[in-house]
């Protein structure tokens, strides 16, 4: 198991066990994180997953691909740096402890 | 090796129980609940003798199937028959039919075209349509929603937001009739579905070509990755096939479901109409409890193993969506429409990289009518019973009367 701690955008901090191999998306759902939508289930087609990862810990995550970075710019909230899609995130060790926060809205 | 339905009969899998059912006939298709749980109740995989296939219905098994690309391929045919064996009826499609690396191409450009900020653009077109459709249909006493509503909404968007320079609703509602039954056994509503061919089909490839796109819509940005050397010009004109082959039958009947629901379960529309934030939601869950496409097919591309059952290469899988999404190992009171659920992970548009493209279209279509329905509507009542449409793949409505009362 992996911690992950969501923000939400009025500053509530909520922290999971994440599964390994899971995406982060998919651990957000399971744990009932309501900021995240994903409607598309994982698809990298809707953009409701969308996130902003701490930027102490953006550089742990392996780069986006060229779809994502496209995808990226369809989401609701405005589009920054640190963006990323959640569904997009496979949760490894190495994102122990990582900070994500959440946007105002998904759509 | 005999050939079934277009692809090599198997073998029962060791284990797996043989089920003597026709997953096509047309009671099955109109009223699937039953075949669904007796499908889940069996076991992972079953064997159907008539068509030598194997299918599953629970939830786990089949997203496994039908989002690993790599182990059951879709560029055999997502249908019954096997392209490797048979020609399909038209050149097969470039987005639906093909595996990666081809996929990839094809498949960006068209989710480019149809992305959440394409469809978004087009919000106010499909709200001015929705109000303007709702005030019309609230002067009846009474009204056939599929025809017009269901039909009439998207067949008016549609064409404006693609581009299309011609209005031609018939056939695009026929054209998808044809690429969905077409997916099914060569039975009657294959038969009659194809029969459509002539009238339907010159009129649609005409429509591909560039010099019958407007310089705004999705045609045109398909037709701009063209021009940006990302495709070439006949692969442009198979995706905008693609679009026209999917973004109408599956909106219509995305919304007549919709309507059937908040018919049905009146409780769940006033919740609707107090908390109207649950919109989105409460057409996941429509989604969810209906499943426009009942079922699809992929191929094994090699031998493989799922829940301790043995699947030989070349075999066919009918992956029953419909039942997926009614599995109670997944889903809490699956039998309940409950607006509230948020049922993220549902089969019906699919998943993985072959998940509906298509898709922000059809929320962004269906958020515009139920808008305008949750301002305007009081009550939906039905004025006659709602009968279902078989077709091989798509679980649609055929008649639904109903009687709007204003708000």
């Amino acid at each position: 198991m992996v911690k992950i701690t969501f923000i939400e955008a009025n500053g509530n901090e909520i922290t999971i066990d994440a599964e390994e191999g899971n995406s982060l998306m998919q651990a957000a759902v399971a744990n009932g994180i309501k900021g995240i939508v994903a409607e598309c289930g994982g698809s990298m087609m809707c953009a409701t997953c969308h996130v902003y990862v701490d930027g102490a810990d953006f550089g742990k995550l392996p780069e986006r691909e060229e779809a994502e970075d496209e995808m990226l710019d369809s989401t609701a909230c405005q589009r920054k740096e640190t963006s990323r899609l959640s569904c997009q995130i496979k949760i490894s060790t190495g994102l122990e402890g990582i900070r994500v926060h959440l946007p105002t809205s998904q759509y | 090796m005999k050939i079934i339905e277009g692809h090599y009969e198997i073998e029962v899998p060791e284990g797996v129980p043989v089920w003597d059912v026709d997953p096509y006939d047309v009671d099955i298709l109109q009223d699937p609940d039953e075949y669904y749980a007796e499908l889940r109740s069996k076991g992972p995989f079953v064997y159907i003798p008539k068509y030598s296939i194997l299918a599953c219905g629970r939830y786990e098994e089949t997203k496994e199937v039908f989002s690993d690309w790599e182990r059951f391929i879709s560029s055999r045919g997502v249908g019954l028959q096997d392209f490797e064996l048979e020609e399909p009826w038209r050149p097969k499609s470039i987005i639906l039919e093909v595996d990666p690396p081809e996929h990839s191409v094809t498949r960006r450009v068209l989710a480019r075209a149809l992305s959440p900020k394409a469809t978004a653009a087009l919000k106010e077109l499909f709200q001015e349509t929705a109000d303007r459709l709702i005030d019309e249909l609230l002067e009846k006493e009474s009204f056939e929603a599929v025809v017009e509503l269901a039909e009439e909404f998207p067949t008016t968007v549609f064409p404006k937001a693609v581009g299309l320079k011609e209005k031609n609703s018939r056939a695009l509602v026929d054209y998808g009739a044809m690429v969905f039954n077409a997916l099914g056994p060569d039975n009657e509503l294959r038969r009659n579905a194809m029969a459509m061919g002539p009238t339907t089909v010159p009129w649609i490839v005409e429509q591909c070509n560039r010099k019958n796109l407007k310089p705004e819509g999705f045609g045109a940005t398909i037709f701009a990755a063209a021009d940006a050397g990302e495709i070439n010009e006949e692969q442009a004109e198979k995706l905008v096939r693609s679009l026209l082959s999917a973004g109408v039958d599956t909106t219509v009947t995305g919304i007549g479901s919709a309507l059937w629901c908040l018919a049905k379960f009146p409780d769940q529309f006033k919740r609707l109409k107090d908390d109207p934030t649950l919109l989105r939601p409460a057409f996941e869950e429509v989604l969810r409890f209906t499943s426009p496409v009942h079922s699809f097919c992929r191929t094994a591309s090699g031998d493989t193993m799922v829940s301790g059952t043995r699947i030989a290469e070349g075999s066919k899988i009918l992956c029953v969506l419909g039942a997926a999404n009614s599995d109670e190992r997944q889903w809490k009171e699956a039998e309940k429409f409950d607006i509230g659920r948020r049922p993220t992970g549902h089969l019906a548009m699919g998943t993985g990289i072959h998940g509906c493209v298509g898709q922000n279209l059809a929320r962004a279509e269906v958020a515009a009518v139920l808008t305008s329905i949750i301002a305007k509507v009081e009550e939906i009542d039905f004025a006659g019973e709602a009968v279902w449409r078989p077709n091989n793949a798509i679980h649609a409505l055929d008649k639904l009367p109903l009687v709007f009362k204003r708000a």
